[in-house]
């Protein structure tokens, strides 16, 4: 059982708290083990694993295009992107190159989950910090993409959409008129987004200069993502090794030099700027052809086999996101593993958060972006 | 319920507190896993579930009369969140919401998941989906609303 009571002081005179696993601001099932002084946290364990569900054990267990569905549920709220990152793999290991056609779709749906999922985040984080507004205007614009979603694939968040070759279902005028319409007013809503933010003087308070995290030790750690880019370093898997066809798309890495909390909220909101940008920009230029490779027969999926091991990486919501991918000429990968960012983003968390008031680890905590299917897997 | 002449109300007091405790179910914050995010659309302004009562997510389970069971149980997680139905003060309901709560769903194959929540607490309302829509869990919470109306009837 859970051990709620405060313990007893120990030798230095600290105090064992437990936070979690049922928590309104540890997103999921976090569980933190907190010692404190007085007010002042001095170590934290994070303790995961409430949300173990074996994906990549199960994934071994399935044919190659029955896992997709598990790499849905992995990061919930950006399920696109999941996709995408599995589909690079496999399709690389099975031979089975998705058509041009195919590729930019699966931009323009990776990119609308991308928005999705820091829009999730951003309701989510004024939470935390006692907002309340924000989070309803955020979930407004995000049931806009799912309607989208919706029309394309008929699922709302786990969308199961992408499949080994291409795509399930192909754009037809209607869906690219909705994303047109939903790309020309969305900044507008953002920006009102963003000054309920940042207008707020204990929004600023509590972030402004609260959880420095210095470029050397972020990338000792191994975090990726906004986490990173807040920190100040400049790397995006979409630019540093370009998958898809984003080498043919014009956007910028959002880079912030802050360091802080502010600084990872101000880089999530200048993506879904740019995420807006590569929409625009891929929708206008979605090439003619088939949206699916006929190599590979939908009746004939699960006869695909595949040799040897690829390893592919891609940008999801939350970081760098990839699957390593061992095949022994099968019709079932041999080994599946998955590299998680959130995992790696939360191993930072007892370093950024130490030394610093209680109140404000509920502040840093959130601005990790934590999605615990992903986590624990 | 009836209405007798000049405009009195008669009832028994049963059917009053049943009515009472069926407009006014408040949820448990309780998010485990995918099915979470769409138990936070309905709190949402698209489909504000304060429109049948519940608009009020309490923190804590000792102010909550409703667990919606949101995402995978695992094994790790079911002595917790037996603890924390067993915090909740009577009357107390369950929802239990998406395959993964009703009989393991997806994970059904693996070693570390709880093959339905009603081993560990027993639940009123399935709500199926992977996950839900949100307008799913509307829907079964207005079948508990039902079911608690018609309690004493049973």
């Amino acid at each position: 059982m859970v051990n709620t009571q405060i313990s007893k002081p120990d030798d230095n005179g600290w105090v064992e708290l437990n936070m979690g696993p049922q928590h309104p601001s540890t997103h999921g099932v976090l569980r933190l083990k907190v010692k404190l002084d007085g007010e002042i946290v001095k170590e934290i364990e994070p303790v995961i694993g409430y949300l173990h569900r074996n994906a990549e054990k199960i994934c071994e267990l399935d044919y190659y295009c029955d896992s997709l569905i598990y790499f849905d549920r992995m990061d919930y709220v950006g399920a696109m992107n999941m996709e995408v990152g599995y589909l690079e793999a496999a399709e690389k290991l099975l031979g089975i190159p998705p058509p041009e056609r195919a590729q930019w779709i699966r931009v323009v749906m990776a990119e609308l989950n991308r928005i999705a999922a820091h829009l999730v985040w951003a309701g989510a984080y004024g939470l935390d910090l006692g907002m309340l507004t924000p989070f309803f205007y955020c979930f407004v614009e995000r049931e806009k993409v799912l309607r989208i979603f919706t029309e394309v694939c008929g699922s709302r968040q786990e969308t199961n959409y992408m499949s080994i070759g291409g795509v399930y279902q192909d754009f037809n005028d209607k869906i690219i008129h909705d994303i047109l319409e939903f790309t020309e007013q969305f900044p507008k809503k953002l920006e009102d987004i963003f000054s309920s933010f940042v207008k707020n003087d204990i929004f600023i308070a509590r972030t402004k200069g609260i959880g420095i995290l210095e470029p050397e030790v972020a990338l000792d750690y191994g975090v990726t993502g906004p986490m990173l880019r807040a920190s100040g370093v400049e790397y995006d898997v979409r630019k540093a090794e370009p998958y898809l066809v984003y080498d043919k798309i014009n956007f910028d890495i959002p880079v912030s030099y802050r360091k802080d909390n502010l600084a990872r909220f101000l880089v999530r909101f200048e993506e879904m700027r740019q995420s807006i940008k590569i929409i625009n920009q891929a929708v206008k230029k979605i090439p003619d052809g088939p949206y699916f490779n006929p190599k590979a027969k939908k009746s004939l999926m699960i006869r695909l086999r595949g040799e040897g091991e690829v390893y592919a990486r891609t940008e999801s919501s939350k970081g760098e996101f990839s699957v390593y991918l061992v095949g022994d000429g099968g019709v079932k990968p041999y080994r599946l593993r998955v590299r998680s960012p959130s995992l790696k983003n939360l191993s930072i968390l007892p370093y950024l958060a130490k030394d610093t008031m209680i109140a404000d680890l509920v502040a840093i905590s959130g601005t990790l972006d934590l999605v615990f299917g992903e986590v624990d897997r | 319920m009836k209405t007798g002449d000049g405009g009195v109300l008669t009832t028994t007091l049963e059917k009053a507190l049943e009515w009472g405790r069926s407009n006014s179910l408040w949820p448990l914050t309780f998010g485990l896993a995918c099915c979470a995010i769409e138990m936070m659309a309905i709190q949402a302004a698209d489909l504000d579930i304060s429109r049948f009562g519940s608009e009020i997510f309490r923190n804590s389970p000792r102010q909550s009369d409703l667990m919606i069971v949101s995402g995978t149980v695992t094994k790790k997680m079911a002595p917790r969140l037996r603890r924390l139905y067993d915090e909740m003060p009577y009357p107390k309901y369950v929802i239990a919401m998406g395959v993964c709560v009703i009989q393991g769903g997806p994970y059904n194959q693996g070693y570390s998941v709880v093959m339905g929540v009603d081993k560990v607490v027993p639940v009123d309302v399935y709500v199926p989906g992977c996950p839900p829509t949100p307008e799913a869990l509307t829907n079964g919470i207005i079948l508990l609303q039902k079911k608690i109306r018609n309690e004493t009837d049973r």
